[in-house]
């Protein structure tokens, strides 16, 4: 086709390659997607972003992993591995190239492992092996503890550990089992069935950390199965935080570890028996130090209640009775004795006014005989010696007429 | 009280969980209920043997692990690392 001066379109480079870029990163496709292919030119500089080359038989896509997502990547790429890289289609205008701006990357194969992991979740979960209605509680305190691991792993080592110091009293029962392979999902259930039989109050099913292949057996079906078919709880720890099985989501109960696992079956811990038991001994005590302080009051108030009734009480009520007579008795006579001073008195008053003495203080004198100390009231009488009283004394008188 | 006095057993044959549940119904019982003195004493002291016999096992307790065969349980020997 000739150039013609007359193109509709006339742009330049940014302002093409602008429209590009808008194209691309418009396509909703392209912005989510999934690509397949080997690993080369992998470039791993100082900056902490990945480049690489995805290939295949035909063709090649330039790919950058931001810093950012490949601190979480999970696997060590290498040139050469085939791997599936998730991200999205975006254009570096310097260069005017697209790439695949990557933010997971998985080993190939995985992508299918997780397709069938979604179509057993979602069947499962439609027969409602799942449901929350399914799950049981977890005892406070178990006695016997089931395990099922793999012997030699260090998942076991980590949860006796730490239920030998959580919760020394309880006992153990392992049943191993291959926890990896194609034995494995056989092997668990047997295990978990053998388990059963021991009628244990809880159940630990566990595994240390691995790539999604190693944890599969814990997505088989019939292991899902078994554990939503246990008579006791199941607590689930298998692989790290981020992993999930759907072993995970039939379990009684998701712990995001083995030792999370061990310390969820075990909710009541040594340490807190002995503080309950401490609390106990202390209410044992304030119970016995009220009961006496019980007793004690009643028997006080019977003590007072005798003393009121006592002979005791009768005699001293006399005594009382007794003195209050005799201070009665003795206020009647010194009444008495108070009347007759006053009549005595009155008495004497009298007495005093008919006393001649009074008669002689106006004048008159007495005049005795001394011969026979008679009063001389005529003068016939008057004979030998004789005194004269007045009032204030006598003296000697003789008659000389 | 006059039941659990004929099952009685000595406390050094009760389990930590046998032990528990009896002093838990001897605390229950001497804060609820009215005794005459002697059997809340006898009450008490039991309960005092209880918490001991509780106190000793916890102190006493050491993991037991068993490894499942078949169908027995036989002691399990951990590898020490």
């Amino acid at each position: 086709m000739q150039p013609t001066l007359f193109s509709t379109l006339h742009l330049t480079v940014s302002q093409i390659t602008f429209h590009i870029r808008k194209m691309l990163e418009n396509d909703p496709q392209l912005q989510d997607v999934w690509v397949e292919g080997e690993i080369s030119n992998l470039s791993k500089p100082n900056s902490g972003h990945i480049y690489f080359t995805l290939k295949d038989k035909n063709a090649s896509l330039r790919c950058v992993m931001w810093k950012a997502d490949a601190t979480r990547l999970r696997i060590n790429i290498r040139d050469g591995m085939s791997i599936e890289a998730h991200g999205k289609i975006a254009v570096y205008e310097p260069q005017g190239q697209y790439q695949l701006i990557v933010n997971s990357i998985q080993p190939k194969g995985e992508g299918a492992l997780y397709q069938e992991f979604l179509r057993l979740k979602t069947m499962l979960q439609a027969e409602g092996i799942f449901d929350e209605e399914r799950k049981r509680a977890i005892p406070e305190l178990p006695r016997v503890i089931g395990i099922v691991t793999s012997e030699t792993g260090a998942a076991l080592r980590d949860m006796l550990n730490t239920l030998r110091r959580r919760l020394p009293l309880a006992r153990v029962i392992l049943a191993p089992s291959p926890v990896q392979g194609v034995d494995a999902p056989p092997a668990l259930v047997k295990a978990l069935a053998a388990l059963n039989k021991q009628q244990p109050d809880v159940i630990l099913l566990a595994r240390g950390g691995g790539s999604i292949e190693d944890l599969w057996a814990f997505n088989d079906e019939r292991v899902v199965r078994a554990v939503a078919d246990s008579n006791a709880p199941v607590i689930c720890g298998v692989g790290h935080e981020t992993d999930f099985t759907l072993c995970d989501f039939a379990a009684d109960l998701r712990a995001p570890t083995p030792t999370a696992a061990a310390e969820l079956a075990t909710p009541t811990t040594l340490n807190d028996l002995q503080e309950s038991l401490s609390d106990f001994d202390a209410r044992l005590s304030s119970s016995m130090l009220n009961l006496v302080a019980d007793e004690k009051s009643s028997l006080a108030a019977l003590v007072s209640r005798l003393k009121y009734v006592s002979p005791e009480r009768q005699i001293q009520s006399s005594y009382q009775r007794l003195d209050e007579l005799s201070r009665r008795a003795l206020s009647a006579l010194t009444h008495r004795i108070a009347l007759q001073s006053k009549h005595v008195d009155g008495i004497s008053k009298k007495l005093q006014a008919l006393n001649p003495e009074a008669i002689l203080s106006r004048g008159y004198a007495i005049i005795t005989r001394n011969e026979d100390g008679a009063v001389v009231s005529k003068i016939i009488q008057a004979q030998g010696k004789m005194k004269a009283r007045l009032s204030d004394g006598e003296f000697d008188i003789i008659r000389d007429s | 009280m006059a039941k659990s006095k004929s099952t009685q057993k000595p406390v050094e044959e009760l389990t930590y969980e046998e032990a528990l549940a009896e002093l838990e119904s001897v605390v229950d019982t001497l804060e609820s209920e009215q005794n005459p003195l002697e059997d809340s004493m006898k009450l008490y002291e039991r309960g005092q043997a209880l918490v001991a016999r509780c106190g000793e096992l916890l102190e006493a307790a050491q993991l037991k692990v068993q490894k499942l065969a078949g169908e027995s349980a036989a002691p399990f020997e951990e590898e020490l690392e």
